[in-house]
């Protein structure tokens, strides 16, 4: 399992109502229904991704982020999360407000651009950062807004939502001190506890 | 009770083979959802597939406006014509009768078996024709549960219809909630918008202003309204279709005549003899009073209604689980239909999946093999199976 996933898990209430966006092929969903016995619903647009999902005995909706999430009633979940989702929606910003009304707590991860591998890329070959972790050239890419750690939080600050706690994962894909310590440069993913 | 795993796609050409209807009569009386009774009825019904011993793998198909009990599978060898649905059941396909009792029938009211308008009316020794009661999908539940009970089905694995069928299936899960484990919609709707109403309407105006329907009396006259039933098919078929469909089977192509000026030949559309024939075929196959009939029951239909129109409020009754599946070119029974079924059931708390197929073909997909159609509905049933 991905290890921001992993990190996820202790914020979740046993057997509470989970909203998962853009829940890919389900792994984690049904890692909170194993482990955790929670309520899942995910929402996923990619038709295989669906399919592997029911497969999994999960419950999916085909709904697409970028149209809104207006059917969802306010304070309907208990916990709303997003993985590696954030970055490829139109609005994140609109998708950020929509998860804090639906959800009493909200978790977010998304891959961090400030990462200094991304700053040496960029600075030295003077082109779009492409790696392993983010394969695609910039006219292909589904990563439409990327942002960084101090992007985020400023985001956070404008809007008045409430950091409960933040994870980073450093490079070697542990919790690693320089991630800890200097998150904008040294962590390749960013994980939020956020609310409002 | 799981065997080996089947990829149904390569099964797309096994079938249940040859199929042998049967008959159930009913002598307890039934009250039907008009107030009227019904003394006595019968019910056409066809089985796929075997039934488990704790007769916990039954699975119910509902069948749509004019459909009927043979959904799989063929009447004889040499019948070239399967069964409506042959593409979802059979062999390793969706709806898998190496794992499922699958049961179809023809509804109350019909016009292939079941006792209809065409049946005699015991009180007058005549057909019953227009006097025969107005249906409701309730009734059509009420009757399907009393052949549930007559085959020992205490639990239908799953409740499975598309358009008219799903209507009924979403009736058996507040009718008969402890009775439904899963529930399949597909392109189906809480009730018909006004538009979809208007085009029954002009079905049925087709046929009673035919003066072959004679009032609906035509099998005592010896008449058949055979030009107005044919026009009603013909509206519905046009609807069941998509612009794109009926684009890409028929463009502008001309099965007579020519558009050059100077020649005046009579010009004929591929698309207009492709109606016709459509109309004619259906018209000496169907019944006109039951064609009535069904677009009533149709037209009926609200879901929630008697939950003080609260969809949620109605779902809250059902304890089973659904899948919902919609068309993106569907314009009768649209994905956004399908979306206030999905909407309502997860503000009731209901476990729910939803999958927008898409297809050019229109409401009429949900009988065609589109591969990501089946691919989903596959993958639900197959949970159904793991969890007999």
């Amino acid at each position: 399992m991905r290890l921001d996933l992993a990190h996820i898990l202790r914020w979740i209430a046993p057997g509470s109502r989970v909203l998962d966006l853009g829940c890919g092929n389900g792994e984690f969903l049904q890692l909170l229904q194993e482990k955790l016995q929670v309520n899942g619903l995910g929402l996923e647009i990619d038709p295989q991704d669906i399919t592997e999902s029911i497969s999994r005995g999960l419950n999916i909706i085909e709904q697409d982020l970028d149209k809104g999430l207006s059917n969802f009633p306010d304070q309907s979940f208990d916990t709303v999360v997003m993985a590696h989702a954030l970055q490829a929606v139109h609005y994140p910003d609109r998708v950020l407000d929509e998860m804090l009304r639906i959800g009493r707590q909200c978790v977010v991860t998304f891959p961090n651009f400030g990462h200094w591998r991304c700053r040496a890329y960029l600075g030295t070959h003077g082109r779009m950062p492409v790696s392993k972790s983010m394969p695609y050239s910039w006219y292909t890419t589904p990563n439409i807004h990327f942002c960084t750690v101090a992007d985020f939080e400023q985001l956070c600050r404008e809007k008045g939502i409430r950091i409960l706690e933040r994870d980073m994962v450093g490079n070697t894909n542990r919790k690693s001190l320089l991630a800890t310590s200097w998150p904008n440069l040294f962590a390749t993913t960013a994980i939020y506890h956020i609310t409002r | 009770m799981n065997k080996a795993d089947q990829h149904f796609s390569a099964n797309s050409g096994a079938s249940v083979g040859v199929v042998v209807p049967q008959t159930a009569h009913f002598d307890e009386p039934i009250m039907l959802a008009c107030g009227r009774e019904l003394s006595n009825y019968d019910l056409v019904y066809e089985t796929y597939g075997e039934l488990n011993e704790t007769k916990s793998n039954a699975v119910l198909i509902c069948h749509a406006l004019s459909g009927n009990h043979h959904a799989a599978g063929v009447h004889s060898e040499q019948d070239s014509k399967p069964g409506w649905w042959n593409e979802c059941i059979g062999p390793g396909k969706p709806i898998d009768t190496n794992k499922f009792f699958v049961l179809s029938l023809n509804n109350l009211g019909g016009c292939h078996g079941s006792t209809g308008p065409t049946s005699i009316n015991p009180d007058t020794g005549k057909p019953w024709g227009p006097d025969f009661p107005v249906l409701r999908a309730r009734d059509w539940v009420h009757t399907q549960a009393r052949l549930a009970d007559r085959l020992g089905i205490a639990c239908w694995a799953a409740v499975v219809g598309g358009s008219l069928g799903g209507m009924q299936a979403m009736r058996w899960s507040l009718e008969y909630p402890q009775r439904v484990k899963h529930c399949v919609t597909i392109a189906s709707a809480m009730k018909l918008s006004a538009q979809n109403i208007a085009f029954n309407e002009i079905a049925r105006q087709a046929i009673i202003s035919d003066t072959g329907f004679a009032g609906g009396r035509y099998l005592e006259s010896d008449s058949v309204p055979a030009k107005g039933l044919g026009l009603a098919r013909m509206v519905g078929h046009i609807t069941y279709l998509s612009d794109d469909a009926m684009a890409r089977k028929f463009g502008r192509n001309l099965r007579s005549g020519t558009l050059e000026t100077g020649n005046d030949d009579s010009i004929e559309f591929q698309v207009e003899s492709y109606l016709r024939y459509q109309g004619s075929q259906f018209s000496e196959n169907f019944d006109a009073n039951t064609y009535i009939l069904m677009t009533r029951a149709l037209d009926y239909f609200d879901l929630a209604r008697e939950y003080n129109n609260d969809p949620v409020a109605a779902f809250s009754q059902a304890s089973c689980s659904f899948l919902v599946l919609s068309f993106s070119t569907d314009w009768r029974f649209s994905p956004q239909r399908s979306l206030e079924i999905v909407n309502a059931l997860i503000a009731a708390g209901r476990p729910v999946s939803y999958a927008e197929i898409e297809a050019n073909q229109g409401h009429d997909a949900f009988l065609l093999p589109i591969p990501r159609y089946l691919d989903v509905f596959n993958a639900y049933m197959q949970r159904v199976a793991v969890n007999l």
